[in-house]
């Protein structure tokens, strides 16, 4: 006989598993291995659940059956790239898949013992289960929102208006006072309702007004957010499985949301609250060119001119940032470094906690492009070569390369952690245009006197470089 | 039901600062397989959703909520699983070359 304890006992057996799969997680060559273990602990929970007694299993199929198809074609089709799209999309499944179950848990309940429900199942199980369905409704929307802006289909832009801070508040109040009315009144299935939508439209409002460039925080939150509601949902549902993995996902997106927050110099509340970069898009005209009369003048080179440096150097450090992502150079830029590394050059790669649009993006599409992952160092186990190093190439990043971090008190991103590229002897910078970056802060690197700056597409750039340096 | 609550609550901070222990040893090189891996796995809301799916022979209003929470658990679950494989598998070290 299928008992609850022994289901529970599995369950035990599965959180082993995430937390084994998690632990080879810690290194590249465990770190397959470390992902089937977790498949197979997922997998183990999900079967103990069929044993449950009495399951009737038409609409079980069915809906294993639909999500199988289409998350698999998701992951299979899903370009690198889009990577943080993609998370970002599950990570929305996952919070609806929590609201749901909280949903369908409060009408069973609700169908059981009428009004009386809050006496049955106490306070507390009250709490969480409409704790999951805020968190999980605006996790879903706000995991929604976040794809949209990073496939351009909502503006990358911070969208604000005024008293949008107000409107937020307003909100979370109204979602406060039906909460408290559905707990006077359990059967008031409309007031529930209510609580499903204002916390969907929370989701919504709370990430339009962070930028493109924000993502890797907004994304990091959101996974958090999704274990909160997981593990919401097992306090509501008295499920320790539900319990663990919340927590761990929990803690997992927090501390990536702290690196991000650490790697921008910046609070969560600056990030979430701040619009950062709004004002970006129009002035950044003006703005270079009174640096440019400042500093020095900014000099466009010919790939002629960076193949002479290229072929002299004896090491080389490449630095990539979001527009090789989105000039999907991965490929070119490996087979640049393949190159020089014939000619027997050191050739390294610097990437920033921050760059590209969520954490470790860069190494995903350095390594899809097939480059060494022992070839990739952090910014902190990198930063103090810079000065001994003959070439540096910034492929599509601005900001994380920006010396007025270090030197400019003045600047918005002052403070901000920064790759030393201005120490190398030369740096050579690949951009598609003079505009700011993101933040639509100047950069003076590229004024200096060691800046040699080659304008085109990432990708176009650096297959000329390759042509150059082949033939 | 108190002391449900209560070991619930253990539960979830010890599991809190065992995942924070486990995550910081995760590599800058792999954070986003980490965050695509932790995401999978936070479809474990799938277990609520198959027993809301199944929990009567008939069809009614809520077990059509319970198949929408299994679709987008599954979703959640096999996607995350597959796309971070997918990553993981380019994860490669690449013998010495021999320098000139």
């Amino acid at each position: 006989m299928i008992n609850q304890n022994f289901i529970n006992f599995i369950y035990l057996i599965s959180a082993i598993l995430f937390m084994m799969g998690l632990k080879k997680l810690s290194s590249p060559a465990t770190a397959r291995m470390g992902n089937k273990l977790s498949m197979a602990g997922m997998a183990l929970a999900i079967v103990a659940t069929l044993l449950v007694p009495g399951l009737s299993f038409k609409l079980i199929v069915l809906g294993i059956i639909i999500g199988t198809v289409i998350g698999g074609w998701a992951a299979v089709k899903v370009e690198m790239t889009s990577m943080p799209e993609m998370v970002a999309l599950f990570n929305g499944c996952g919070g609806a898949a929590s609201a749901l179950v909280a949903l369908s848990e409060f009408q069973l309940r609700g169908h059981e013992f009428g009004p009386a429900m809050v006496e049955h199942i106490g306070t507390f199980a009250m709490i969480t289960l409409l704790l999951s369905v805020i968190i999980g409704g605006l996790t879903f929307t706000g995991s929604v929102i976040a794809y949209a802006k990073l496939q351009g289909i909502v503006s990358g832009q911070p969208i604000t208006y005024p008293g949008q801070q107000v409107v937020n508040g307003l909100i979370l109040i109204g979602t406060a006072v039906l909460s408290y009315m559905v707990f006077n009144d359990p059967t008031n299935y409309l007031m529930f309702y209510g609580i499903c939508l204002l916390s969907l439209i929370l989701g919504v409002l709370s990430v339009i007004p962070i930028g493109g460039a924000d993502m890797p925080v907004v994304i990091s939150l959101l996974n958090s957010y999704s274990g909160l509601a997981v593990s919401m949902t097992g306090f509501a549902l008295a499920n320790n499985a539900l319990i663990i993995v919340g927590s761990l996902v929990g803690a997992s997106g927090l501390f990536l949301t702290k690196i991000m927050c650490d790697a921008m110099n910046r609070s969560l509340s600056n990030v979430l609250f701040g619009a950062f970069g709004s004002g970006g898009g129009g002035d950044d005209g003006g703005a270079a060119a009174e640096g440019g009369a400042a500093e020095g003048s900014v000099k466009g080179y010919e790939v002629e001119d960076v193949v002479m440096v290229l072929e002299n150097a004896s090491s080389l450090i490449i630095v990539p940032g979001y527009g090789m992502a989105a000039a999907q150079a991965q490929h070119a830029v490996r087979e640049l470094g393949d190159c020089l590394d014939e000619e027997g050059v050191e050739v390294r790669y610097a990437i920033h906690p921050v760059a590209g649009r969520m954490p470790g993006h860069m190494n995903v599409l350095l390594a899809e492009a097939d480059v060494s992952y022992d070839q990739l160092f952090s910014m902190e186990d990198i930063n103090d070569d810079f000065s001994g190093t003959d070439v540096v190439l910034v492929i599509g990043a601005n900001d994380v390369v920006n010396p007025a971090a270090k030197t400019n008190p003045g600047s918005p991103i002052y403070g901000m952690p920064v790759l030393n590229v201005e120490e190398a002897r030369t740096v050579v910078v690949l951009k598609r245009s003079m505009k700011p970056g993101f933040a639509g802060i100047e950069n003076e690197l590229f004024l200096k006197e060691n800046t040699m700056m080659l304008f085109g597409d990432a990708k176009a750039s650096v297959q000329a470089l390759v042509t150059h340096l082949k033939g | 039901m108190a002391d449900t609550i209560l070991v619930g609550l253990y539960i979830f901070v010890l599991a809190l600062f065992a995942g924070a222990e486990l995550i910081a040893r995760v590599p800058q090189t792999l954070h986003t397989p980490l965050m695509s891996a932790s995401n999978a796995i936070s479809g474990i809301a799938i277990l609520g959703a198959l027993v809301v799916a199944g929990h009567s022979a008939t069809i009614n209003h809520t077990s059509i909520i319970g198949l929408l929470a299994v679709i987008f658990a599954t979703i959640n679950v096999v996607g995350g699983y597959m796309v971070t494989q997918r990553m993981l598998d380019m994860f490669k070290k690449k013998a010495p070359r021999a320098k000139k």
